[in-house]
């Protein structure tokens, strides 16, 4: 009896051991969890919530980081370099963009003119809202605060945050009547800022310069599909549409129009744009269409075969 | 051999002082490890279900949907709610490489040892006397190989056939649900047979044992009742579920059959021909509701209230060969359930507490056809009973749990019942370590410790001979101590 107990304890703890033991070794260490970040110091200030990325000694058990390594870190990578274990199977050929490096800290969905910082709100409202066609969900079922403590996470794996403040948001005026006049006048924009030389004459992602674009890591990328879905990456409204060709898509080859377009006249492109939508009944796309049905043959191609200036 | 491997043991001492696993290791010298009794069938072990094919599908690690898989966090429970989907206008399998197989398979070779007291075993040369039966040795858990994924946007399936430890199968869940119906994630309806919307799952936490590896409270019923019927079972039927964008706010409304989940009109899913399979015609309802609050860094509070109100059939007169059909019953009798379950954190704590009111028809608590007159001193069937679970996260790849439960026979179906018989204590402590985390595959060392108490009845795990003890009023005491490889594929 005594051999048959000794025999068992022994052998619960060589397995006890065993395992253990293995823990420390190379065996269990090929996923690198380590998280390795630009500063340890980073907060963000949300919406009413501070957000930290390190717990600090302040008994902060959802401390970004903790939050990081549970939910981002396969994808965004220890050190938050966009090459976590699931980075290599993201096929940007298939449409699966790569994921965020948060080390150029350059972010596509801001509020902020082209080439500066966005706002810890907009970082929080990006985490919130997940990205669509990609494997970024939304994190929406996460508390404020918890994304908030992300936020701060995002920012500390660059020195960029520590170097320069955030960007002032864009002044977005009243969205003006969706008229007849402002949709011509929008197409007349498509036209001539050459919206169509990627996006397509119909805004199906299929202009002339589509399949030779590329962001700036050199991936390939594919222009929005507006015949495919109403969703866009950095939000559904007529202010997130009107803010994307404003401020840019900054790491895409989306560039920034307000240089182009009057502030006023963002409106207009906005309510053409709507109009390309074909999965949704939109009362853009009513009013055009009963406008081009009452003036058969005065609509003009978009597109190379039209000059700039003749859309309409 | 052992005096080779003796100072083995003592090189790591110290070291295993500075693991958890020696608080394992002392208990099993508590407990007092021996083999001398007979060995008996061991008891099947419970299996738990978390799906790596959408870590696979998706690519996100299985701490994103679980808190330490299986059990499901916040983020998790969102994704089911959706209908398995991440709403990213990517979760039709079209878009899915042709090769993605949305399979999983799992299960968990260990070692256990289960003891129980006051077991009835053969004397000699003749008779019986109560006695402690162990049994200890390495096992296999019963193994799950489920399906589940998209058929097309909005439209989920699952199907979970599942083995006990000797390969004999039953479909654990099978169901096909549609979500966002009138574009709204508040109608959403799943039919088949799967889970109740119990924010505490049994089928995904963290205890694995033979003791630990089940709820009392979700599957008791007092001495002498004739009721198949657990709350932690899987339903067959149709449910209507709602939920808010970040699944916060929930409910769930199901109409079910009156068999405890059963196939082929019968109650029981592996026991055809079995005198409890016997089932009626009539439809249970579950309803339940829940609601999180934001609480600052503490994190998101949950609270679920539930209620589940059945019929059992007692009348079985349409019989071939003397033996009655199964699906006609009559003589339908009532029985209820009704409580509320919560999930609170307080930083790396998380707390499960759990309460629940039950009665039992008459007819049900004393086993009798409801058309045969009561005898003096038949009672309905009354108990509460409750537990509170606790886990801490050190990380999201250590877990340690624990839990305590109690249920009290406030009433018993026959009055002259012992008052306390059937009253059970359970008390489960462990660990589950996850020495790798990522996205393809998951792999768990999983220790635990379980013990209940039952007052003049064999526990609910089954093991030891399967007996009660010789006096009504005796505990039967039974322990279980599992170390495990807890693998899913």
């Amino acid at each position: 009896m005594g051999t048959l107990k000794n025999s068992s304890l022994l052998l619960f703890s060589a397995v006890a051991f065993a395992v253990f033991a293995a823990g420390g070794s190379p065996c269990f260490a090929q996923i690198d969890i380590n998280i390795h970040t630009a500063t340890t110091k980073m907060d963000s200030h949300v919406y009413g919530f501070t957000g930290h990325a390190f717990d600090d000694g302040q008994g902060r058990p959802d401390a970004g980081a903790q939050l990081y390594r549970r939910y981002c870190i396969g994808c965004h990578g220890p050190g938050g370099d966009g090459t976590g274990e699931n980075a290599m199977w993201f096929d940007p050929t298939m449409g699966y963009e790569k994921p965020r490096d948060f080390t150029e800290a350059v972010f596509k969905c801001r509020s902020t003119p082209t080439g500066t910082l966005p706002t810890d709100d907009d970082i929080f409202d990006a985490i919130t809202r997940g990205f669509v066609t990609t494997n970024m969900p939304s994190w929406r079922p996460l508390t404020e605060q918890e994304r908030a403590n992300l936020v701060a996470m995002v920012k500390s794996f660059s020195p960029r945050w520590e170097k320069e403040k955030a960007g002032t948001p864009i002044t977005i005026p009243a969205e003006t009547p969706a008229t007849i006049e402002s949709i011509l006048h929008g197409r007349e924009l498509f036209q001539n800022i050459q919206c169509w030389k990627c996006h397509g004459s119909a805004g199906k992602g299929d202009g002339p310069s589509a399949a030779t674009l590329t962001d700036t890591k050199g991936e390939p990328i594919r222009p929005f599909d507006f015949a495919d879905s109403d969703r866009f990456k950095c939000g559904e409204t007529n202010r997130d549409m009107y803010r994307d060709f404003m401020t840019g898509l900054d790491g895409t080859p989306m560039p920034s129009f307000s240089d182009n377009i009057k502030p006023e006249e963002g409106w207009d492109l906005v309510h053409f744009l709507r109009t390309l939508m074909t999965t949704i009944k939109t009362p853009e796309r009513a009013t055009f269409d009963s406008w081009v049905k009452s003036h058969p043959g005065q609509l003009k191609p978009l597109g190379e075969q039209a000059p700039p200036g003749t859309a309409d | 051999m052992l005096k080779r491997l003796a100072p083995v043991k003592r090189s790591h001492l110290a070291l295993l002082l500075n693991s958890i696993s020696i608080l394992i290791v002392l208990l099993l010298l508590s407990f007092g490890i021996t083999n001398t009794e007979p060995t008996y069938a061991m008891p099947p072990l419970h299996s738990l279900r978390p799906i790596p094919a959408f870590a696979r599908k998706y690519g996100l690690p299985c701490s994103a949907c679980h808190t330490a898989w299986p059990e499901l966090n916040y983020f998790g429970l969102a994704f089911r709610d959706r209908g398995y989907q991440l709403g990213n206008e990517r979760d039709s399998p079209i878009w899915q490489n042709p090769s993605y197989w949305p399979a999983t398979v799992r299960i968990t070779p260990n070692w256990h040892l289960e003891r129980t007291t006051n077991q009835i075993v053969d004397s000699t040369p003749a008779g019986s006397l109560g006695g402690n039966v162990t049994q200890q040795g390495f096992d296999l858990s019963g193994m799950d190989f489920w399906l589940a994924g998209t058929l097309y946007k909005n439209i989920s399936f699952s199907i979970l056939p599942s083995s006990d430890s000797t390969a004999t199968f039953h479909f654990e869940n099978a169901f096909v649900r549609f979500d966002n119906l009138a574009k709204t994630p508040w109608l959403n309806v799943q039919v088949g047979r799967f889970e109740l919307d119990n924010l505490i799952s049994e089928k995904r936490f963290l205890f694995l044992s033979a003791n630990g590896g089940l709820y009392q409270n979700y599957h008791f019923t007092p001495v002498g009742d004739a009721n198949i019927f657990g709350i932690g079972d899987n339903q067959i039927g149709v449910t209507i579920q709602g939920h808010s964008e970040n699944s916060y706010t929930r409910y769930s409304l199901s109409v079910l059959q009156s068999n405890d989940g059963g196939v082929n009109f019968t109650s029981s899913v592996t026991a055809p021909g079995a005198a409890d399979n016997l089932t009626g015609r009539t439809f249970d309802l579950f309803g339940s509701f829940t609601q999180g609050f934001q609480t600052g860094s503490l994190g998101l509070q949950r609270i679920q209230p539930f209620f589940y109100y059945g019929h059992r059939a007692t009348v079985f007169n349409q019989t071939v060969g003397g033996v009655a059909i199964a699906g006609t019953g009559t003589g339908n009798v009532p029985f209820y359930r009704v409580g509320v379950q919560s999930d609170f954190y307080l930083g790396k704590f998380e707390f499960l507490p759990f309460f629940q009111h039950a009665k039992d028809n008459v007819y049900l608590a004393n086993s009798i056809p409801s058309n045969t007159p009561l005898l003096p001193g038949m009672q309905d069937a009354v108990w509460n009973g409750g537990f509170i679970e606790t886990h801490y996260y050190w990380n999201p790849q250590l877990v340690l749990t624990q839990r305590y439960e109690i249920v009290r026979v406030s009433q018993q179906g026959l009055n002259t019942t012992a008052s306390n018989q059937g009253n059970t204590d359970a008390y489960s402590f462990g660990l589950r370590w996850y020495p790798i985390m990522f996205s393809r595959a998951g792999l768990a060392w999983h220790m635990e410790y379980s013990r209940v108490k039952s007052i003049g009845v064999v526990p609910l795990s089954g093991d030891g001979s399967g007996n009660p003890p010789l006096l009504p009023t005796t505990p039967v005491w039974s322990s279980s101590a599992f170390i495990g490889f807890d693998f899913d594929f």
